[in-house]
């Protein structure tokens, strides 16, 4: 395009200066906010990494790797690892599946679809260490419904929080319970977003069983949406803190020590921030792993254009 | 008797009454056009003949064989939708060939690993795959099967649908307005492919098209629905020469038919343009007057020009009676675009067929009495 | 066909599994409030009574406000996620209008960096921020509750990407009327990213007002201490022993937003999912 005296998509030099002040401006408030609260401390904290920070001790030293070798011979770390691996690996797969078999059983009729949506939602918005508490309640070994309700039947409930066999377990279950209806919401929208006109195209093409129709049409089309609800809940659950903080404060004897649990105490009860800090990148780099594979390897074959 | 019989197909969606009882009788290898203008119920209708949608009453009967209480996927027919409906997440020759896959193996041997070492999978994949390729040369898209159809243009996926459609040979081909999501020049040459592809393959095709040009250029038969009712089933020439009713008339035709309401005389007889007509008596009657059976006559109406229009071929002329505020629009020749000009008057009188429809619009066979005299202008045709 | 309105009776299968399920789902709900209405004798007896025997509500619920403060934390949670909303709406609008509309240079290294910060998870920053929050003496006030999150990128990243959608002819229209940026701001842009603005505040204030990291780590005592704090703090104090008093402090706090959810489902969920879509 000509550019004339006046143009309205290309301002004049003056109006561009004007333009780029007004936008740094309108930014700064926002990258102050972001240096101060976020880029500095991140740098900082992986800065702490390396060294033996304790807090109120006058004196810091880089100490290089000792940090991480540490983490890696202790015990109370390494079972920490395990644990949040294991959480991890039983929400994730749970609450994905669950969330979208709830969301297809909402989608395949008309009847009570924002009644059950509601009802499978509420715990997303829940203050999560109420429910906990009230989790408590349920898990209770003598007092609690569960158990109760195994008596009726003639099983002899175990101590779910008590336990260190079952502690991950009973902890793994109200992460599903956590997640699944934020899972269900994203599928609703995915499954809303297929084509009516390809399941009859399906049907005409002789594709009778709903098997058939859900691996056909449903399945591959959910590709990306299947996609990002893997991530959000790998990264969701890796993040448990406050169920293990109301609940077991990562017992018994660590049985459910988690990950972020482990780096809460480790900096603010035995002030050992730069122990801490180690464990918060020990952290970031797991996180930034998922993303990468998510981006990189996954995301290619998901999209069809 | 192969072919398609449609008896009483009646249809509702809540309280709306989407088809009225229609019956229609196709016979084997026609190109039939259901058209109509939006929600006249044509494309509800070609869903019941495919088995996506059930009717509340009536009988589907294919090939003598009655088909109604069967789902789609028994009925082996194929249908293009608008849309295309392609399988995003398959190439176009796995889209081609998912129909014979379903038909012809079950569901173990479709899956990709497992199904590969069954006995007997090899030389059925082998023969679908020679299939695909056959339907897809036959559309030129034989370059295309590694594609997925996010890689291809509108009438490229346009053609995967129709080679989805025809690798089934199936017993009749149910299509969508499969053409209106294309651009004007494409639909063109699509429509001279499909029916090209008509004569080679010779199946029963239902064409559903709010396009009357679309309807009255391909098809053997034509269809016009209106208000989920079939006013007229006959021949594009029947329809455009003896339309059953004014609806009719005024749907087929490009451009629009003109239409003068008059009234008979005591004795039925109506006098317009220099033309007298026989129709009943004391009736108030319409006259039909096709553009281009319209012409300059010494005895004609008296019309203001209102408006010329130059399309090349044709110069359309819209003209306003000065007695009753007619609307007119006069087609002429080419050669006639520097004779008009607007605010001129003229007189118009019928030089062609003059169509007559009763108080109810149905039309009935009007005697013109007296010669028609010779234009003053010669028009087209 | 999916999605076909069925008579009751095919219906009914689907309708059962929906509905025991969500019956186990609810059953954390249904049996906090059973428990915050019993005595502690009759929970003692672990029956599986959802009515209590002997309605001891009054006194569960009765000896919850005698003795949290319960209104104060309410109001501290009120607060605290009012005061983080209105920083981030202020910040992140006017930088995801600027990145999203204008052009200037080191636009597109300050998007990277945008995108970069949605990368790092809220915890990361906690440990120094903490100590630099000891120093200049911050600690246990609002302030310390708010400031980390007034810098919220994926405010910015969404508002960049509503504001992307907004055509450029309305704003080049305002530009020739003559109006200076702050004012197309202010009057052109504000006013149509309000289903934006609603859908990030539900995100955020769902978020904040169940944080119990942060505020777990700056407070001590009950004067700025958070909903969520608040019942860590009950609980603690309890030591497991008043399962009544302490299932009535739960339900209370949980109320809130649970009864804003039921008022507005449509637009919670929205919220959450627009925003989780887009992220």
């Amino acid at each position: 395009m000509a550019s004339p005296a006046l143009s309205l998509t290309q301002p004049r030099p003056s109006l561009i200066h004007s333009e780029a002040a007004a936008a740094w401006l309108l930014s700064a408030p926002a990258i102050i906010a972001f240096a101060l609260m976020v880029m500095i401390p991140t740098l900082a904290a992986i800065v702490f990494a390396f060294t033996d920070y304790e807090l109120g001790s006058r004196v810091i030293r880089f100490i290089g790797w000792a940090n991480f070798v540490e983490l890696f011979e202790d015990r109370g770390f390494v079972a920490s690892i395990r644990n949040t691996a294991f959480f991890v690996a039983v929400v994730t797969p749970v609450s994905l599946i669950g969330g979208l078999l709830i969301a297809m059983l909402i989608e395949a009729g008309t009847r009570g679809r924002a009644f059950f949506r509601a009802v499978y939602f509420l715990p997303v918005v829940s203050l999560m260490v109420a429910m906990a508490t009230a989790f408590q309640y349920m898990y209770h070994p003598t007092i609690g419904p569960v158990n109760a309700l195994l008596r009726q039947i003639g099983v002899a409930g175990p101590s779910w929080l008590g336990s260190s066999d079952w502690v991950m377990i009973s902890l793994s279950i109200v992460g599903v319970w956590e997640q699944i209806g934020f899972n269900m919401v994203l599928f609703l929208a995915g499954l809303t977003a297929i084509p009516r006109e390809i399941y009859a195209a399906a049907e005409v093409d002789g594709v009778r069983s709903p098997w058939a129709r859900f691996w056909m049409v449903t399945w591959p089309l959910l590709g990306p949406t299947t996609l990002f609800v893997l991530t959000i809940t790998m990264i969701r659950s890796l993040r448990v803190f406050d169920i293990v903080a109301t609940l077991t404060q990562g017992g018994p004897n660590k049985a459910s020590e988690v990950l972020l649990y482990t780096m809460y105490t480790e900096g603010f009860t035995f002030f050992r921030l730069g122990y801490s800090a180690a464990i918060t990148l020990v952290f970031l780099i797991i996180v930034l792993v998922l993303m990468l594979v998510q981006t990189r390897i996954l995301d290619k074959r998901v999209h069809y254009g | 008797m192969p072919g398609i019989t449609l008896s009483n197909i009646t249809k509702s969606f809540g309280d709306t009454v989407v088809l009225r009882g229609v019956d229609l009788s196709f016979a084997a290898g026609e190109f039939i056009s259901l058209v109509g203008p939006s929600g006249c119920g044509k494309t509800t209708l070609l869903r019941i003949i495919a088995g996506l949608e059930t009717c509340d009453l009536g009988t589907v009967v294919i090939d003598d064989a009655d088909v109604t209480a069967k789902r789609a996927a028994d009925r082996d027919i194929a249908f293009v939708f608008q849309n295309y409906a392609l399988y995003p997440h398959l190439t176009v020759e796995q889209n081609m060939a998912v129909p014979l896959f379903m038909r012809r193996m079950n569901a173990l041997e479709r899956t990709g690993f497992i199904g590969r070492l069954m006995p007997g999978s090899r030389p059925k994949r082998a023969a679908i795959k020679a299939e695909v390729k056959a339907a897809a040369d036959l559309l030129s898209i034989g370059h295309l099967l590694d594609r997925r159809p996010s890689q291809l243009s509108g009438g490229q996926r346009q053609r995967v649908a129709l080679g989805r459609a025809i690798v089934r040979h199936p017993r009749a081909f149910l299509m969508d307005e499969p053409l209106s999501n294309l651009d004007a020049a494409l639909r063109a040459d699509m429509r001279r492919e499909l029916v090209d592809l008509h004569r080679r393959v010779g199946v029963t095709t239902i064409y559903v098209t709010h396009d009357q040009a679309e309807a009255m250029t391909m098809s053997d038969r034509v269809a016009v629905m209106l208000g989920g009712v079939v006013q007229q089933f006959a021949t594009p020439k029947a329809i455009y020469e003896q339309p059953a009713n004014v609806e009719v008339a005024a749907f087929i035709g490009s451009p629009r038919i003109n239409l003068i309401a008059v009234k008979a005389d005591s004795r039925g007889s109506i006098l317009w343009g220099g033309t007298r007509l026989i129709g009943e008596p004391s009736a108030a009657m319409t006259l039909g007057l096709r553009p281009e059976h319209l012409g300059v006559k010494p005895d004609g109406a008296a019309s203001m020009v209102r408006h010329v229009e130059f399309l090349g071929p044709d110069v359309l002329v819209h003209a306003e009676t000065v007695e009753n505020g007619n609307a007119l629009i006069v087609r002429f020749a080419p050669e006639a675009w520097s004779a008009f000009e607007s605010h001129e008057r003229l007189l118009l009188g019928p030089i062609g067929p003059v169509l007559l429809f009763d108080a109810q619009g149905r039309r009935v066979p009007s005697a013109a009495s007296g010669r028609m005299s010779e234009p003053a202008v010669r028009a087209v045709g | 066909m999916r999605g076909q309105a069925r008579s009751l009776l095919a219906d009914m299968p689907r309708l059962a599994v929906l509905g025991l399920i969500g019956l186990v789902m609810l059953s954390p709900y249904i049996w906090m409030v059973s428990a915050s209405l019993k005595p502690l004798d009759e929970l003692f007896r672990a029956t599986l009574n959802l009515v209590p025997q002997t309605f001891h509500g009054h006194v569960n619920y009765g000896r919850v406000f005698a003795e949290v403060p319960v209104v104060r934390y309410i109001l501290n949670g009120i607060i605290v996620c009012a005061g983080i909303l209105a920083f981030q709406l202020a910040f992140a609008i006017p930088a995801g209008y600027a990145i999203a509309k204008l052009r200037f240079r080191g636009r597109d290294t300050l998007f990277a960096f945008v995108m970069l910060g949605l990368l790092v998870p809220a915890h990361v920053p906690a440990l120094p921020l903490y100590v630099a929050f000891a120093q200049i003496g911050i600690l246990n006030t609002y302030a310390a509750l708010i400031a980390p999150f007034v810098s919220s990128v994926f405010a910015v990243f969404m508002f960049r990407q509503f504001f992307r959608s907004i055509p450029d002819d309305l704003i080049n229209a305002a530009r020739v009327d003559g109006m200076t940026e702050a004012s197309i701001v202010w009057r052109v842009v504000l006013p149509n990213a309000w289903p934006a603005a609603t859908a990030f505040a539900i995100f955020s204030v769902v978020a904040h007002w169940n944080d119990l990291f942060w505020p777990l780590i700056v407070v001590n005592g009950h004067s700025v201490a958070t909903p969520a704090l608040g019942i860590l703090y009950f609980r603690t104090e309890e030591a497991g022993d008043d399962f009544g008093a302490l299932m009535a402090a739960a339900v209370i706090m949980t109320t809130p937003l649970v009864a804003a959810f039921l008022l507005a489902q449509r637009r919670f969920i929205e919220g959450i999912t627009m925003t989780g879509l887009k992220g």
